[in-house]
């Protein structure tokens, strides 16, 4: 496929895709290798990692094991980055491209709409949605996807206005297709490319920013993310560094993969670069 | 009639992933001091390759000049080292293009790039370099000369600016003029304007001149002769009268029929001759005659044996000349 | 819906259309108050350089472009200020062949889908019905229907054209508005596109507004010519007289400068006009044209020439030319 033989090219990436899928076997795997609840003590506390062949990561300060909590972790971290942007992305397909495709009235709307949330300091307006309501995942999602769709809006905007102009376009209209038509089945998949780069790094952003919540405690008590881990090692940072450390190294080799992967695709999606030869 | 300009057998091939396409191959031509000779063909017939090759900047690093002799007043331009081929550059063959805004740095004012472009090959000093870009603005019929010298390139107009690129290209006195397309992103009045101005400068200077272009229309009006390319060869060359009025081979008279040109008053539309197919790659050439895939009159012979010029008499190659 | 048409009646009859833009630092009427019809089956060549406003107006027929004044009458209904919604029914009756073969179609659809998309859009038939139909448009316009599922960058230009051609024809209509068609294209594969569009013409009994800078295709094609400058139309008229009679000084210059193939044909002494194209935004007031007409006087620079009918049926905007 051209595609994969282009975005091979970019060696980078694939690592990035590498890392990626052990990431995703994690995820995948997390409830057949670590069937319990990763929240319960499994042995002793306070085992350094490489110690015990139970457990290979360790244990934290009440005997919970890590590596447990690092698979379990893959699945939440993965899952609230994967929606939250999912749903980033159709909120922001869906006015961008209605901005950039009518321009006028419509476009001066919603870009202002837009406008206001992109002031807004992102980290500060999850804080504040998150310490509002009640901390659950649904609502991390919605807090991160709410700071997350101006940016792709933006995109997909710029990206309509441009294919607006495009004889292709002009032709549809000139047959008497239905504007919804031609949004979505004409012009949208010309204008994804871009969509899909700057969504594998939304992912990675959003990744990053559960993980702060979870840090601060606020994210949701239920669940064990990778930021949780660090929240909870951070206290006993002094004795037991490995606790901090690997799920540091977890979010920084997930979120690297994911803009490895963003470069990637951006090479192998531009067809300004592709056939080049 | 002393030849300005001498080429032989040049042969420029393109080098990368897809193979090696012969883009020049092995072209002989020759152009008198004062002469226009129109290189004509259709987009991909390798004629601009021709022209940068002449001036050895074929794009690197897939390009490469392999073989043949560019004779300038005698002297052979591909056995020069770069540093005394980049004094030729511009001093005593200049070129222009069909797009000046893109020859043109936008960035900078059209005196400064003529001032420049003086300064490159003459040891005059600023204000001197002025002085003769002023007049060398005027000789182009740019009005107001003394103002327009400050302008950037996007304040000009497409054939003002094409005025511009030519006085940068007559500065140094060029023996030899290679002009690629340089009608061909002009509406049809400033074409004529360009043309004439081209013509005159021609007789005031001298020059030698190479004529790049598609149309054949423009040939008549301005060269005296012409070479048709097809696929990186010349097919047929002679006087543009000769050629226009008896085409010999079958491309050029396809070409000719299928040029669309007012009918007579009263007359109905007829149809234009088609020449059917496409120019082959030219990664995937065909054994022979490159245009026999196209060609009616197609024997066995054109699709095994190349045709030289020489077969046909020295003006034509082809096996079975009209 | 549309009151029934008479034969006589023109297919597409345009008047005082007015189509300005904002630009930056002002406003340009790229077109000015244009009125001219065009008859069924009728080809009308429409020409003038870059600039003068050929393609808004082709585009403003088509209502890609909204009109600001202006009336535009097809076969009978009054489609100028129409809704989109409105418009929609309407477009079946008009259809556009773009210049660049390569921004034309949807480099992501392939062939025969492009091809039905019309229908579909129209609901025209059932689906086996339009699956048919792209069969026969396909072979009509020389393109093998084997080749329906490919996507265009499969295809040469001349090809794509082709595709384009297939598209417009597929929900039957009364008025192809042909942009440049040719002008992306080598002068053997041109030749080919339009031989194609002449047939189709003839067998469609198609109304051809053809728009171009190349006046030799224009006289090649052009039942009727029509000359614009600076948003204005300054002279109509048949081939033969445009051609080889131009009575606008402007027409006649550009006709001069049209190269000519035959070395040997008598050429028109050169009308070689000076200056430049005024700027669009700052047009001269009076005849647009007497800032570089070679005969321009007084009146010329104060009052603004009409579009007149002359005896022999051409229309002239120009004071000087009587008769």
């Amino acid at each position: 496929m051209a595609f994969w033989r282009q975005y091979r090219r970019n060696v980078a990436a694939v690592i990035g895709l590498a890392i990626l899928l052990v990431v995703v076997v994690m995820a995948v795997s997390a409830p057949l290798l670590y069937p319990g609840d990763p929240w319960d003590m499994a042995g002793k506390p306070f085992i350094w990692p490489f110690q015990s062949w139970k457990f290979p990561l360790g244990t934290d300060r009440l005997g919970r094991d890590v590596a447990a909590c690092i698979f379990h972790g893959a699945r939440v971290s993965l899952l609230i980055g994967l929606v939250a942007t999912l749903v980033a992305v159709v909120v922001g397909i869906v006015v961008g491209a209605f901005a950039g495709f009518y321009g006028g009235k419509v476009d001066d709307v919603l870009m202002r709409l837009t406008e206001i949330f992109q002031t807004i300091p992102s980290f500060i307006f999850i804080f504040v949605v998150v310490a509002v309501f009640t901390p659950t995942v649904p609502i991390i999602v919605l807090a991160i996807a709410i700071v997350s769709w101006p940016q792709l809006a933006r995109l997909v905007r710029g990206e309509f206005i441009a294919l607006r102009g495009r004889d292709f376009i002009q032709g549809c209209i000139a047959i008497g297709m239905s504007d919804l038509r031609i949004i979505f089945f004409q012009a949208l998949p010309n204008a994804l490319a871009p969509v899909i780069v700057t969504a594998s790094v939304t992912v990675a952003l959003a990744i990053l920013a559960e993980s702060g919540l979870a840090f601060l405690g606020l994210g949701d008590p239920n669940v064990m993310s990778w930021g949780t881990i660090i929240g909870a090692g951070r206290a006993v940072l002094r004795q037991a560094w490995y606790l901090t450390a690997i799920p540091g190294v977890a979010i920084l080799l997930t979120v690297l993969a994911l803009n490895l992967i963003g470069d990637g695709l951006n090479d192998a999606l531009n067809p300004r670069l592709r056939g080049r030869r | 009639m002393s030849a300005i300009l001498e080429v032989r057998d040049l042969r420029t091939e393109f080098r990368s992933e897809a193979g090696t396409a012969q883009a020049v191959d092995g072209i002989s031509l020759l152009v008198g001091r004062g002469e226009t000779l129109a290189l004509v063909g259709e987009s991909g017939c390798g004629k601009s390759m021709t022209g940068l090759s002449l001036l050895r900047i074929v794009p690197k690093p897939y390009g490469h000049i392999v073989g043949g002799e560019i004779r300038l007043d005698g002297r052979d331009l591909l056995k020069l080292p770069e540093a005394a081929m980049r004094q030729v550059r511009g001093n005593e063959v200049a070129m222009i293009f069909q797009e000046p805004m893109t020859s043109l740095n936008p960035v900078f004012t059209i005196g400064n790039q003529i001032v420049e472009a003086i300064q490159t090959h003459r040891d005059v000093g600023k204000a001197e370099a002025r002085r003769l870009t002023v007049e060398l603005l005027d000789q182009v019929g740019i009005p107001d000369a003394g103002r327009r010298l400050d302008d950037y390139p996007h304040r000009l107009s497409g054939g003002m600016r094409q005025r511009a690129m030519i006085a940068m290209a007559i500065s140094c006195k060029p023996k030899l003029l290679i002009a690629d397309e340089p009608t061909t992103a002009l509406d049809v009045t400033v074409q004529a304007q360009i043309l004439a101005l081209l013509r005159r400068l021609q007789d005031e200077l001298e020059m030698g001149m190479i004529l790049i272009t598609h149309d054949l229309a423009v040939v008549a009006e301005t060269a005296s002769r012409v070479a048709v390319m097809y696929a990186g060869r010349i097919v047929e060359n002679g006087t543009v009268r000769e050629v226009l009025r008896h085409p010999r081979h079958p491309y050029t008279q396809g070409l000719l029929q299928a040029t669309p040109h007012a009918r007579k008053a009263g007359g109905t539309r007829r149809k234009l001759a088609e020449i059917t197919g496409l120019v082959p790659s030219l990664y995937d050439m065909p054994p022979g005659c490159a245009f026999a895939p196209r060609c009616p009159k197609a024997q066995a012979v054109c699709r095994s044996t190349v045709p030289t010029l020489a077969v046909g008499g020295g003006n034509v190659a082809c096996h079975f000349p009209g | 819906m549309s009151p029934a048409t008479s034969p006589a009646e023109p297919l597409v009859s345009v008047r005082d259309l007015v189509k300005s833009f904002r630009v930056s630092g002002g406003t340009v009427r790229a077109v000015n108050g244009v009125s001219f019809d065009v008859a069924r089956a009728e080809t009308v060549g429409l020409v003038g350089e870059s600039g003068c406003g050929k393609s808004t107006l082709g585009k403003t027929i088509l209502r890609l472009i909204d009109p600001d004044s202006g009336s535009i009458v097809l076969a009978g209904a009054e489609i100028g200020r129409l809704s989109r919604s409105a418009l929609r029914p309407h477009r079946r009756r008009m259809q556009m062949i773009f210049q660049d073969p390569y921004a034309s179609l949807n480099p992501r659809i392939t062939v025969g889908r492009l091809i039905q998309e019309p229908m579909d859009a129209h609901k025209v038939g059932t689906v086996a019905e339009r699956k048919d139909r792209v069969v026969w448009l396909m072979e009509r316009v020389g393109l093998r229907p084997e080749h329906a599922e490919r996507f265009p960058h499969e295809f040469s230009g001349g090809q794509r054209q082709r595709i384009g051609i297939a598209r417009a024809l597929a929900l039957n209509p009364d008025l192809l508005i042909c942009d440049e068609p040719v002008s992306a294209l080598d002068l053997s594969v041109q030749a080919q596109v339009l031989n194609l569009l002449v047939e189709i013409q003839e067998e469609f009994k198609l109304s051809l507004l053809f728009i171009s800078h190349d006046l030799s295709v224009v006289a090649h094609l052009a039942d009727r010519i029509m000359v614009m400058y600076l948003g204005h139309i300054v002279e109509i008229g048949t081939r033969d007289a445009v051609w080889d009679q131009p009575l606008h000084p402007y027409t006649r210059a550009l006709i001069s400068a049209v190269p000519r193939l035959d070395p040997d044909e008598e050429r028109p002494t050169k009308i070689v006009l000076t200056g430049d194209l005024p700027s669009p935004m700052d047009p001269p007031a009076g005849c647009p044209f007497h800032t570089r007409c070679p005969v321009a006087v007084g009146r010329c620079s104060s009052e603004m020439p009409a579009l007149r009918v002359l005896a022999d049926g051409s229309q002239v905007a120009c004071h000087l030319v009587t008769g």
